[in-house]
């Protein structure tokens, strides 16, 4: 079988991006949330905040040490796998992507360092000081990254000039027409992922009983932001869905399978769409509704994928669907987080029981949400690389063969699976041990005879009982963190 | 006069970003390569609390590297990546591994010694990585119509196994003079016993590379030998260096042999830069060929005026924080 560079290229990638990106939606929130309770800390000197701080920021380095080292993977990517694209949009993504090495990573990787081992080496406004920065760091991050992706879907203030962006115009091309509408979206969904992490974790200790009063605090907190920002998430998700209509026709008919430009278009709530025969089965829908959402107005046109020849359309069954499981978990974000107010009455909300256990089992949601928001805008960019300007094919490597983005797809598939399930096992070892006097229960466990890694001695309940080794066990994810 | 200044600016900026990157990262790795042969395991936690607070930094300067490629050479970018690929590969694979070894290591228990042959084997693969591609960059590319034409394994000669070892060594005797500088007792012991074998493997390197250099390359040859006899002051240099590393650790000073290896790695470095000087991809392009359109340049230009000077003064400040021995029982963990 001839192995093909660029699908391989392209899973790599996707495959890279993707397990990239789950770890800066949880640290940009989770940064924000540190700061915040740094602030809380220096300013009212209950020392609740900073026992806060201190356990979170465990937390938030385990997991910004995955994201930085996967980071560093996607900025030689670009070069390795899709270097004719890498050499044709230098002009505008080499300065944008050095901008947020300037201005983001530099003052997130210090800050961190003193973030994290600084506590008694500079005085306590620094710390907050270095809280603020590491924080301030991630959403400039943001900004930059946003407004590199965007223009990868709606190209501004460029000529393609023999195969070559030439920037005409710094100002469009870094504020093109969808950037405004990403970054909020994705900076909105990475506030939403680290407030639903903390609710969730903090709803697991309240559960058992451990460190009420602290855990009561955070889940506050993160309730009056989520009943903020869940509701606000749909709003902006609205206008963004408007603006891709408006600049990406064929992605918004592949989100709503949509195969006829026709008026009173129905919202379609369940359809297994059929590219092949460019139409839908088992539809259910609402009449007029995706009209109505998409057009304000009842019998707006709406356009279909037959304005595009097949082989120009996104592969439209993945679009669909992803879409439908981002737009599902949204509004459950916002039901929990208007149960959040009316529980709040009188505290109940730290006392309901299924209200604390689905806040446990929401924690992986954004994560899903996330992951499923990004397949519908990558993939509804099919099979554009620059939207219009050019395509995945024009954009890969021409040395490159099969065999060897085979090779390297192999690698960071073993690399990551390895890198991901230690992780995720020393993240749950630290949400386990808690905010309790972790120092001793470390200690309780160094002391132990040392031995090659068997289960039967591993102390954490969401180990169950004698499934193999310790490392490779804990694929649950958060809604394994109690049995 | 645009065209012709801006490119010179932008390969001094590289330049000075990779030395950056090299000295910074070239002692946190030489740790991590030292690691396996620490006296005990009280000495590998505080080997890796030396560096924890600011290794993440030191390698931002790699991360910048790469982004500045592409936004001032992307010619060069677009040409070296490929061309070394699998290199690639192993150096980011390497990273990773030592990268989440800072985090997971104290976090283990039972499986500690899997992280520390993480962040060791990690830290080797990624110096070995890096010191082939230096053979590999001082042997050139195949090209044709500013795209990379060879084979994916052309990088992978004598020659760059050699430079993989030189450079090996060469963090490997950072990372030990760092630690004389940030630990005492037992650890600065033997840090300084394995100082003087480092920089004597080093210097055997350096002298095989610098012998055969000339015969790999015609233009390096003629560089060397012809009447420009000022550039024989960087080798001098290097010799300097070494002598004051040698005799430094000799008299017991604890940041002298630190500051005198970076001295023999900036003129090591200027040396390899003179050799090649203006081709960014040898052998075939100048750094005029591969530049990135003057608008760019300048876009870029402006903001890193403002921003670098920021950057090197919170970066000094983080070193300052962190100044003075690291004992045992320090760290966040």
């Amino acid at each position: 079988m001839e192995l093909d560079p660029l699908i391989l290229s392209r899973i790599q990638f996707a495959f890279v991006v993707s397990f990239h990106a789950i770890f800066p939606v949880f640290t940009i929130g989770l940064a924000c949330f540190i700061a915040t309770l740094e602030t809380l800390g220096f300013m009212t000197k209950n020392p609740v905040w900073i026992k806060l701080s201190t356990f979170w920021t465990k937390v938030f380095a385990v997991v910004f040490g995955m994201g930085v080292v996967s980071g560093i993977v996607m900025s030689f990517q670009f070069g390795t796998n899709w270097s004719n694209f890498a050499q044709a949009s230098a002009n505008f993504l080499g300065p944008v992507l050095s901008y947020e090495v300037l201005t983001a990573f530099f003052l997130e990787a210090a800050f961190l360092g003193v973030l994290l081992f600084g506590r008694d080496k500079v005085p306590p406004g620094i710390h907050m000081f270095s809280a603020m920065m590491v924080a301030l760091g991630t959403i400039i991050s943001t900004f930059w990254i946003l407004s590199a992706n965007s223009w990868m879907h709606t190209p501004a203030g460029v000529d393609l000039r023999d195969g070559v962006f030439q920037v005409t115009s710094w100002a469009e091309a870094i504020f093109n027409p969808s950037f405004p509408y990403r970054f909020l979206h994705m900076g909105v969904a990475s506030f939403l992922t680290g407030s639903f992490v903390v609710a969730g974790v903090s709803a697991w200790y309240l559960l058992r009983g451990r460190e009420v009063e602290a855990n009561r605090k955070a889940l506050s907190i993160c309730l009056w932001f989520l009943l903020l920002i869940a509701p606000a998430q749909a709003v902006i998700g609205d206008f963004h869905g408007l603006n891709t209509l408006q600049h990406q026709p064929m992605k918004v008919a592949a989100m709503e399978g949509n195969w006829e430009t026709s008026r009173q278009v129905p919202l379609l709530l369940f359809a297994i769409p059929d590219q092949e025969n460019q139409t839908n089965h088992f539809e259910v829908g609402i009449p007029g509704l995706a009209s109505l959402i998409l057009t304000h107005e009842w019998d707006g046109e709406v356009p279909g994928l037959e304005e595009v020849a097949v082989d120009q359309q996104p592969p439209v069954s993945i679009v669909f669907w992803s879409f439908r499981v981002m737009v599902g978990l949204g509004l459950l974000m916002i039901a929990f987080a208007v149960a959040g107010l009316l529980l709040r009455p009188g505290g109940r909300y730290w006392r309901t029981n299924w209200f604390l256990q689905g806040l446990r089992l929401m924690s992986i949601t954004p994560f899903i949400a996330v992951l499923a928001g990004w397949f519908v805008t990558e993939i509804g960019r099919a099979p554009w690389l620059v939207y219009g300007m050019m395509t995945h094919a024009e954009g890969l490597t021409p040395s490159l063969t099969g065999s060897m983005a085979l090779f390297t797809l192999i690698g960071y598939v073993l690399v990551y699976a390895l890198v991901f399930s230690a992780g995720l096992y020393y993240l749950m070892r630290v949400l386990y041990v808690g905010l309790e006097d972790h120092e001793e229960s470390g200690e309780r466990d160094t002391k132990r005879p040392s031995r090659p890694f068997s289960a039967a001695d591993v102390p954490f309940e969401f180990d169950t009982a004698g499934t193999g080794n310790t490392k490779s066990t804990h694929q649950g994810g958060p809604s394994s963190w109690s049995s | 006069m645009e065209q012709l200044t801006l490119p010179l600016i932008w390969a001094f900026i590289i330049g000075f970003g990779v030395i950056m990157y090299v000295l910074m990262d070239g002692f946190d790795l030489g740790v991590g390569i030292l690691f396996p042969f620490a006296p005990n395991e009280e000495s590998r936690d505080i080997m890796m609390n030396t560096v924890a607070p600011v290794w993440d930094g030191n390698e931002t300067w790699l991360v910048l590297g790469g982004a500045g490629l592409l936004a001032a050479f992307p010619l060069v970018y677009s040409i070296l990546l490929p061309a070394l690929y699998l290199g690639v590969f192993l150096l980011l694979a390497g990273l990773i591994f030592r990268g989440v070894a800072f985090e997971f290591r104290f976090k283990a228990n039972r499986s500690r010694y899997l992280w520390n042959w993480s962040f060791a084997g990690g830290s080797t693969v990624a110096a070995l990585a890096q010191g082939a591609v230096v053979g590999a960059y001082i042997e050139g590319f195949e090209t044709a119509n500013g795209v990379f034409v060879g084979d994916a394994l052309d990088w992978l000669t004598p020659f760059s196994l050699l430079t993989a070892m030189g450079l090996l060594a060469g963090y490997a005797l950072l990372g030990a003079t760092w630690l004389i500088m940030k630990t005492e007792g037992q650890l600065q012991e033997w840090a300084y016993r394995i100082t003087v074998p480092l920089l004597m493997a080093v210097l055997a390197v350096f002298a095989v590379i610098s012998v055969w250099t000339p015969f790999v390359d015609e233009m390096v040859r003629e560089r060397w030998f012809s009447n420009l006899t000022v550039i024989w002051v960087l080798p001098a240099f290097s010799l300097g260096f070494a002598f004051l590393i040698f005799r430094s650790v000799r008299k017991r000073l604890e940041g002298l042999p630190f500051v005198a290896t970076m001295g023999l790695f900036v003129s090591t470095y200027l040396g390899l830069v003179v050799s090649r000087w203006p081709y960014v991809v040898p052998p075939d392009y100048t750094l005029w060929d591969a530049a990135s359109a003057p608008e760019s340049q300048l876009f870029l230009l402006i903001g890193l005026i403002f921003v670098l000077p920021v950057i090197l003064g919170y970066t000094a400040w983080t070193y300052w924080v962190f100044r003075g021995k690291v004992r045992a029982g320090e760290g966040y963990h």
